[in-house]
Formats: C-alpha cells, sequence, structure tokens
C-alpha cells in the first residue's frame, strides 16, 4: 500500500462530519500555522515541500503563492478553483464529497499564509450536491471556531464561501473563473496582467486547484522537507488519479509520484487491468487535453524506458511520442475502441466549451469537429487528415487562454499516432461506418 | 522611456506603450493590421488575434525571446525589446491563418454590404488573405432580429471584436445590447426585443470593423466609393458631442453622416446620433474641406474588386443582386 | 408551466428571498452582481426549471444590474434553460469518458423510453432531455444527473427503474 496524504481516512464512517475529522487528527495544521507559525513560514514549507499546482498545469504552489503582490490598503483573496470539468477528472468532486474538512482545513491555513480575509471555493455548478455537503461543513467549522473573527485566539479572522458556476469548463481556466465569480461571462483575460497582481476585483489572488490546497494541511503537519521525500525528483508527494474509460476497477486513486505505470494499470491495488480481458489500445493519462498515446508508448518510452507516473516521465518524448501527467485524468481505452470517433467527440466537447472570445478557436475548434464528424461518417477524404493538423497547427499557441491548445491536442496527437485508422476510415467508409466496427491493424494491411 | 526594434526600426516610446502603438509610431508597412483593439476604448484589444507578433527578446534585462507569438495590441513593451512582425515568417504564417479563420463562416456578402470599400476584414484579406477557401461545411447563420430604427445589424458579418458592446459601456447609461450565448454560436443581440437609441449610440456603427452594424438611414443605398467624403462641422448642443463629422455626399445630397476617424480607422472624438441620423442637409453643415482617406485601403487604393460570390454560400442575398453578380461573373 | 408578463409578478418565496440574501452577503457591498450565478440557480428552482425573460429582469433587479448583463450570462451558462422543461430535466452526460462506457446506447435507450429526441420534452410533458459536457462522475460512466442527483453506473434496467420512480413519484404529488 503506498503512503495516503489526502484519503487515508476517506472509508472512515462519519468523516464528512467535524466531530469525525477532528477525531482522525483534521485542523491541526489551523492550530499550528496560526499559533506557532508566521505567514511566510507556511508559505516557507509549501515552497520547500515542491508541491506542484494538481490542477493541471503543475506549477509550484509556493512559487505562486510567493508572486502574490502585498500593495496596502487592498485585500488579498484565496480562490478555491474546484470547477472540476475536464473530461476523465473527477479527484476533486469525490475528495470534496467525502472529506469536505480536508478542503476547508487547507483553505483555512492556506489563507492564511496567503493573508486572505475572505476566500471562496468556486464549484462547478452541477456540483450543487457537493455544494451543500461543503455548506454544512463550513458551518460547522464556524461553529467550532475554525472560521470567523480570531480563530482559534490567534487573531487571524476568515470568512470562507462557496461559489456555485453555471455550467461552463472555461470556467476552470483560472482568469475566467474570476470573471464568473464578478457574475460576468467566462470569459479568460488577457495575461498580463496576473491574478497574483490583478485577481478578483482588481485585487492580488490566488487561484489552487481543490487537491493542492487539500494537500497543504499535512505539509504544515509534517514540514516542507519531509512531503518532498516523497515522489521523484520534482514529482514530489502524492497524486490523485481518477481512473475511469475501459478499467476492471474505474476509480479515485491515490499513488505516490513514480508508481511504475504499468503497476497502476494492472495491479489489483489500482486499476486491475482492461476490463472484459480485451486488450489494451490507448490512454489519455492526463485529461482530455493531454495528447493520447498508444499503448505501447505509454507503458514505455520511444527509447524503451518504463515509464512511472510522473510529470517528468509522461512528457518524455515531448509532443512526438510523450503525453503530460496533466490533471491526473486518465482515461484508458480497449481494441474495441474506434479513436476517430473519440477524436471527434473530444473536439466537439472544446467546440461546444470555448468561451468564442479569440478567433482561432471560436472558428477553429468547430471546423476540427465537423471535419472529424464527416471523416467518422464515411464523408472524409485523405486531405481532410491533413487539414485537421494543419488547423490544429493555426489555433495551437495563438489564442487567450490555453483551451485553444488543449482542443488542438488530442486532434493533433490522435493523427499523429493513429494516422492508419483515419485513413481506413477515408478508404473504407461502408465498414467502418458500421455499427461497432473498428480499425484492426492486421486485417486493414492485409485488405 | 524604452527603446524598442520593431523590424529592424528603432523607436522611442513612453513606458507602458504596446508594441502596437510602438509600431503606429513608425508607421508605414510594418504597422500589424488590429481587428478588435481600438485605442478610444478601454478593455479592448487581444480576441482577434490578427496583430500577433514575434518577441525575439524580451527586454535588455531578459533577453530571452517569448515563447510564444503576442498580440501586439494589448503588450506592453519593454526597454530593449526586439520584435518583429513582417521580418518572422511565423508571425506572418499565424496571421494568414488567423485570418482565414475570421473568414471561414463569414458570408462574404460584399456586394450587398453597406461596408463594402471601407471594411476591415476587406481589407485584411485581401492583404494577408489566401485565394479560395478550404472550408467546406456550411457557414453560420443566425436568425435576424431588429435593433431598432437606426441602426442595422447583420450578425453574420460580425466578428465578435466587442467594439460595440466596449462604446455602449462606456459611452451610454444603458447597455441594452451585448454578447448573448457563448462559443461560436455567439451572437450581438439585444435577447428580448428591444431597440439602441441611447444618444451616443450610432458610433457602435462607426466602431465596427465589417459591416455588421451599419447605419439604417443611410439614405439611397449607395457604394461607398460613389460617395465624396467631406469634413464638416457644426455648433452641436448635446453634451459630449464634437459636432466634428465626415459627410458622405453625392450632389447636394447628405447620404451618411460619420465621426471622423484617424488612419487606423479610429473614432477619436465621438458624435452624437443628432449630427449623425437627423442633419442631412447641407445647410446643417459647414464645409472643412474634402476628407482625405489616408489608408492605403482598399477603397482609396482604387482595388476594390467584386469577391467571387457564390450565391449556395449566401443565402439570404436579394434576387436581383445574384442575377446582376452572375451577369457580372460571365 | 410558470411563466410571467413582466418581472412585476416575479415573486420569490420567503425561503428563497433569505437564500438570496445570504448570497448577497457573501461579496463585498458595491459587488452584488457577483451573485448573480447563485440567484439564477435560486430562480430556476423557483419557477418551474427555466429562467424566462421576466425571471431574468426580476434577478436583475434585485442585483441592480441591467437585464443586458443577466442575460449575456445566463446565455453563456449551460445550466439554464432559457425554454419551459418538463416536470424532470434529464441530463445525460455524453463525454468521452462516457461514451466509452456506453453513454450512446444510453441516451438512445431514453429516448425509446420517453419518446422524444435530446432537446426536446417528451409528449406527456414529463421529461425534457439534455445530453450535457462531462460531469466529473467518469469513472461511474454512464451517469445522469436529474435536479441536484448524480445517478451513476447506469444500464438499460437501472434507467428504466429510475423513470418509472419517477413517473410515480409525480402521480403522487399529483394526487395530493
Ligand atoms: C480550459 C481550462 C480548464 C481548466 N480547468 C481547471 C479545473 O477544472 N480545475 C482546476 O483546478 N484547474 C483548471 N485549470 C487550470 C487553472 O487555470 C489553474 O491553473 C489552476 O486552477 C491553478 O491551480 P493549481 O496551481 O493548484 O493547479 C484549467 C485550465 C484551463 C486552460
Ligand atoms: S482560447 Fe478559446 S476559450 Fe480561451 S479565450 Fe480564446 S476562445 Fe475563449
Ligand atoms: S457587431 Fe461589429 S463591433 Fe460589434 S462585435 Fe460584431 S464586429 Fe464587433
Ligand atoms: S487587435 Fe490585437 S488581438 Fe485584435
Ligand atoms: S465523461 Fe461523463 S462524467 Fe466525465
Amino acid at each position: 500500500m503506498g503512503l495516503k496524504i489526502l484519503t487515508e481516512h476517506i472509508n472512515v464512517p462519519g468523516i464528512e462530519t467535524y466531530e469525525t475529522y477532528r477525531k482522525m487528527g483534521g485542523y491541526r495544521s489551523v492550530e499550528k500555522a496560526l499559533k506557532t507559525m508566521t505567514p511566510d513560514e507556511v508559505v516557507e514549507e509549501v515552497k520547500k515541500s515542491g508541491l506542484r499546482g494538481r490542477g493541471g498545469a503543475g506549477f509550484p504552489t509556493g512559487m505562486k503563492w510567493s508572486f502574490l503582490a502585498k500593495p496596502e490598503g487592498k485585500p488579498r483573496y484565496l480562490v478555491c478553483n474546484a470547477d472540476e470539468s475536464e473530461p476523465g477528472t473527477f479527484k476533486d468532486r469525490v475528495l470534496m464529497e467525502k472529506i469536505p474538512h480536508a478542503l476547508i482545513e487547507g483553505m483555512i491555513t492556506s489563507s492564511f499564509a496567503l493573508g486572505a480575509r475572505t476566500s471562496y471555493i468556486y464549484i462547478r455548478g452541477e456540483l450543487m450536491f457537493v455544494l451543500r455537503i461543503l455548506e454544512k461543513a463550513i458551518a460547522e467549522a464556524y461553529a467550532n471556531g475554525m472560521l470567523g473573527e480570531n480563530i482559534l485566539g490567534s487573531g487571524y479572522s476568515l470568512d470562507l464561501h462557496v461559489h456555485p458556476g453555471g455550467g461552463a469548463y472555461i470556467c476552470g481556466e483560472e482568469t475566467a473563473l474570476l470573471e464568473s465569480l464578478e457574475g460576468k461571462r467566462g470569459n479568460p483575460r488577457n495575461k498580463p496582467p496576473f491574478p497574483a497582481v490583478w485577481g478578483l476585483y482588481g485585487s492580488p489572488t490566488v487561484v489552487n486547484n481543490v487537491e493542492s490546497i487539500a494537500t497543504v494541511p499535512w505539509i504544515v503537519n509534517n514540514t516542507g522537507d519531509e512531503y518532498a521525500k516523497i515522489g521523484v525528483g520534482r514529482s514530489t508527494g502524492t497524486k490523485l488519479i481518477s481512473a475511469g474509460g475501459h478499467l476492471n476497477k474505474p476509480g479515485v486513486y491515490e499513488i505516490e509520484l513514480g508508481l511504475p505505470v504499468e503497476e497502476f494499470l494492472y495491479s489489483d491495488e489500482y486499476c486491475g487491468g482492461i476490463w472484459k480481458g480485451r486488450k489494451f489500445k490507448a490512454v489519455v493519462a492526463g485529461g482530455s487535453s493531454v495528447p493520447i498515446l498508444p499503448a505501447e508508448l505509454f507503458l514505455k518510452t520511444a527509447e524503451g524506458v518504463p515509464r512511472v507516473m510522473t510529470y517528468e516521465s509522461l512528457s518524455e518524448g515531448g509532443f512526438v511520442s510523450g503525453t503530460m501527467l496533466g490533471s491526473g485524468g486518465f482515461i484508458a481505452m480497449d481494441d474495441t475502441t474506434c479513436v476517430v470517433r473519440n477524436t471527434w467527440n473530444f473536439a466537439r466537447f472544446y467546440h461546444h466549451e470555448s468561451c468564442g472570445q479569440c478567433s482561432p478557436c471560436r472558428e477553429g475548434t468547430g471546423w476540427m469537429e465537423k471535419v472529424l464528424h464527416r471523416l467518422e461518417h464515411g464523408h472524409g477524404s485523405m486531405h481532410d487528415i491533413d487539414l485537421l493538423v494543419s488547423i490544429s497547427k493555426q489555433i495551437e499557441g495563438n489564442t487567450i487562454c490555453p483551451l485553444g491548445d488543449a482542443a488542438a491536442w488530442p486532434v493533433a496527437s490522435a493523427v499523429r499516432h493513429f494516422r492508419e485508422e483515419f485513413e481506413w476510415h477515408v478508404r473504407n467508409p461502408q465498414e467502418a461506418t458500421k455499427p461497432g466496427a473498428v480499425f484492426n491493424k492486421s486485417e486493414a494491411v492485409l485488405a | 522611456m524604452a527603446k524598442i526594434t520593431f523590424d529592424g526600426i528603432e523607436v522611442e516610446v513612453e513606458d507602458g506603450t504596446t508594441i502596437l502603438n510602438a509600431a503606429r509610431k513608425i508607421g508605414g508597412n510594418v504597422v500589424p493590421p488590429a481587428m478588435c483593439y481600438y485605442t478610444p476604448l478601454k478593455g479592448s484589444g487581444g480576441k482577434c488575434r490578427v496583430c500577433l507578433v514575434k518577441v525575439t527578446a524580451g527586454s535588455a534585462k531578459d533577453p530571452r525571446p517569448m515563447p510564444k507569438l503576442v498580440a501586439s495590441c494589448i503588450t506592453p513593451v519593454q526597454d530593449g525589446m526586439v520584435v518583429e512582425n513582417t521580418l518572422s515568417e511565423q508571425a506572418m504564417e499565424a496571421r494568414k491563418g488567423i485570418v482565414e479563420m475570421l473568414l471561414i463562416n463569414h458570408p462574404l456578402d460584399c456586394p450587398v454590404c453597406d461596408q463594402a470599400g471601407e471594411c476591415d476584414l476587406q481589407n485584411l484579406s485581401y492583404e494577408h488573405g489566401t485565394s479560395g477557401t478550404r472550408y467546406e461545411e456550411d457557414r453560420r447563420t443566425f436568425d435576424k432580429i431588429d435593433i431598432g430604427p437606426l441602426i442595422q445589424l447583420h450578425m453574420t458579418r460580425c466578428i465578435l471584436c466587442y467594439r460595440c458592446v466596449y462604446t455602449a459601456d462606456q459611452l451610454t447609461e444603458k447597455r441594452v445590447h451585448g454578447v448573448l450565448g457563448r462559443g461560436d454560436a455567439s451572437e450581438i443581440g439585444t435577447y428580448i426585443e428591444n431597440s439602441l437609441e441611447n444618444e451616443f449610440i450610432g458610433n457602435v456603427i462607426d466602431v465596427c470593423p465589417v459591416g455588421a452594424l451599419t447605419d439604417k438611414t443611410f439614405r439611397f443605398k449607395n457604394r461607398v466609393w460613389f460617395t465624396k467624403p467631406m469634413d464638416a462641422h457644426r455648433e452641436c448642443e448635446t453634451p459630449g458631442c464634437c459636432g466634428k463629422v465626415v459627410l458622405w455626399s453625392r450632389g447636394e445630397e447628405v447620404l451618411r453622416v460619420t465621426a471622423r476617424k484617424n488612419e487606423y480607422g479610429e473614432v477619436e472624438e465621438f458624435i452624437c446620433n443628432t449630427c449623425r441620423f437627423d442633419k442631412k442637409e447641407m445647410s446643417d453643415w459647414i464645409i472643412d474641406g474634402p476628407r482625405h482617406i489616408a489608408r492605403a485601403s482598399v477603397i482609396a487604393a482604387n482595388h476594390y474588386e467584386l469577391p467571387v460570390i457564390n450565391p449556395h454560400l449566401v443565402p439570404d442575398l436579394p434576387a436581383h443582386v445574384v442575377d446582376t453578380q452572375i451577369q457580372d461573373q460571365n | 408551466m410558470v411563466d410571467f408578463k413582466d418581472k412585476s409578478e416575479v415573486k420569490f418565496s420567503e425561503a428563497a428571498q433569505k437564500e438570496i440574501e445570504r448570497y448577497i452577503s457573501h461579496y463585498p457591498a458595491d459587488r452584488k452582481k457577483s451573485a448573480v450565478l447563485p440567484v439564477l440557480h435560486i430562480a430556476q428552482a423557483e419557477f418551474g426549471g427555466w429562467v424566462s425573460p421576466a425571471v431574468q429582469d426580476k434577478v436583475a433587479e434585485i442585483l441592480g444590474i441591467e437585464p443586458i448583463e443577466v442575460y449575456e450570462v445566463a446565455t453563456f451558462y449551460t445550466m439554464f434553460n432559457l425554454k419551459p422543461v418538463g416536470n424532470y430535466v434529464l441530463e445525460v452526460c455524453r463525454t468521452g469518458p462516457c461514451m466509452l462506457r456506453g453513454s450512446d446506447q444510453l441516451i438512445e435507450h431514453i429516448e425509446n423510453r420517453i419518446g422524444c429526441k435530446v432537446g426536446e420534452t417528451s409528449p406527456d410533458g414529463m421529461f425534457t432531455l439534455k445530453t450535457v459536457e462531462c460531469l466529473a462522475a467518469c469513472g461511474m460512466g454512464p451517469m445522469l444527473q436529474i435536479h441536484e442527483d448524480y445517478h451513476e453506473n447506469l444500464d438499460p434496467e437501472k434507467v428504466d427503474k429510475l423513470l418509472e420512480d419517477l413517473r410515480n413519484k409525480a402521480a403522487v404529488k399529483q394526487s395530493n
């Protein structure tokens, strides 16, 4: 069994209540930080821990915190990103639903470190039932003196509120989230200025993912140095992986970074292998936006080195033969999966979720979806396959926010690794459009 | 002050100036195009992405190149910055791609568009576009909406630059139109039936880079290149109105009144609806002289050509136009 | 179906008003606009599962903003129904991970059972069928959401049972 930092008590009955959570050692970090540490000391511990943002980009959390501007006369805000909408990712939701106090404790300790007096948890609107769980837990925390005025007699005061979104993946992008929290359309902002300088209501703001914030209490309790000992190299600590798709045991797993991918995929402690005794065809390893990889390239790098679950190992090979750990949304596909259809599905998603502000993303995402739809339905041409790559290049890197890239990568990588399957759809439209038809490499070579 | 090198030319500008405005200080062919940025409108820019440039050195202090192309209209200069626009193959290639994106859903109904001849998109595609299209899908359509007696909205032509929204926010008290929907289904609209009538709302016509918002009172639908522009002014009593306009006339007839635009198509002083819509007699105005159309635009260079129109792509073309089009092409 | 001529007819219940006040108190006094999403959610739950223009106008009035500012928001976010809906809105996830686990077949099954297509309301007015994008339940797909509840790990039998239960629930409500 690997070390569990976030989920150790997830199956303890009543862990969603303040009482049980406290009994299991909860809220110790609040006592320790508020009574015995300065805010800067907390920041320092987080820096030492090497914790990297768990929302997808993997930016070091301590460093982000140290960038926060501290102008006189302006409040500072901590906003928790609980928008979790990246296809394949459902870890934050499970954590909040099962152990709401873990996030709340993290919010208090982190807000203290940043000098925030009001903090928000922005949760996607569809998770209204989780919002209610959080609100109940927050009320308990107030009642027990962990929130509100003069917490534990430390002189530090904090208000914490939960804010529901309204159904928009783009509001997971941190500046779109802030716009949305201000009651506007979720249009990402142009950067610079970054939220650390100009965030919520024009004040310095830190936006962090649920899992990042929920990890802070352990770091405060056990020191950053101890945290940094877990994991491998710059991938320190543990990570929640949302495992879905064609697996025997889908679910949320907390792994120590550095776990061999083969063990994660096949061992019974984790995913338990591919379902229905089928073969492993491909995987999207870090949420829908990361490049898809064929099974062989996922298990081993192009050089034949077995991969492990770290930011570095998964991206080994760059865009040519690697992928990314991203938000940890692990989507496994068996050998009955049609990659063209899956790529079309993702393209439709990004088309649906583009905010529409900038022209390459607004126009390009719809264009890719339409071309993929044609290909999938047997009306495509060979030229369409190259067209897709070309459109994806026209979007990538040229947009306001990374959704443009996130839309481009799945398409570009699918064509890169599964071109034959796309071509098969063009050559054999009748066969390819039969329900349940799947490209089979060896047969296609024969045909 | 900051000194930068733009396309190999050195220029010194105030700190905080954007790359685009630094380039405009140099002027001429090196200036990147801008479809959404509009100097007088706070918050504008960054959306259309046609102004992307390559920063090959970030500053004297940190001379590393920037990893991505940047929107020159919103990126401030740093002392010692080196920027490439026409010199950067990457920037020019990206621009071509973006122009294509702006055009794939555009109806190309220039022959019936009041903006033809003074349309920034037409200019842009002339300068940066490729001939022919790779887009084989159906073009986007919208339900027609009526936004009142003064302004005509043709949503299919809109490039969602948001300029008209900022104009209403910053020039009028109560905004009644905005961007509705999301993604490529976003549209300019009022949601419920409503008309745009604020005393300064007419300015949305001038800020619109394309023919999405046009003057409904433009008398005798006429092609702009047949009209004669003249600078004129009047003592306008509307608070905030400069009273300085361009009259577009034919003979003695004032067909249209607009604000005055600089060489980058930007209105520096806005005008009120009374000047724009109600003063359509020569006697209302004191003529200052002929208007010099500064920009090497399609209209000025007199190289406007009718695009090849495919009536199948433009479902709402009036029949007579389709006929003449087809005759013209034959 | 709840509908109003204009905002003067739109009256929130006391509980809803309290909830609105509570949300507004979360933001700085000059930032009431921040409450637009929570208030739209409350309004949608209060007035028959959709937000009509009159309801949106009322929301604008409560928050002291222009109606267009509410329209812009309500049309951007997909959770707000801008047209009347059936008693129960079935929101089925259609995104990749759920598709891999059979959401296409699930959607087809529901269409057949309730007698309408995606985007429509069943002839009996009982169900509106919507497809939605990933709801953060991928490992438990295929799944759907009804009001605030998630129904996960679905198959045709479970869905049939679910629909049946909802029909019964509606019947009980009606007879009361
Ligand atoms: C389109 C898009 C969607 C995103 N969605 C999420 C999300 O749902 N949750 C999240 O934590 N971060 C999301 N992010 C990343 C955030 O912008 C931001 O980097 C993150 O919340 C920072 O927190 P972290 O440093 O703790 O990871 C998204 C980014 C993009 C571009
Ligand atoms: S990249 Fe897409 S989602 Fe991001 S700002 Fe541009 S249009 Fe909006
Ligand atoms: S109508 Fe014109 S000004 Fe308004 S967003 Fe569209 S193109 Fe821009
Ligand atoms: S002018 Fe710079 S992005 Fe539009
Ligand atoms: S794909 Fe359906 S819940 Fe994620």
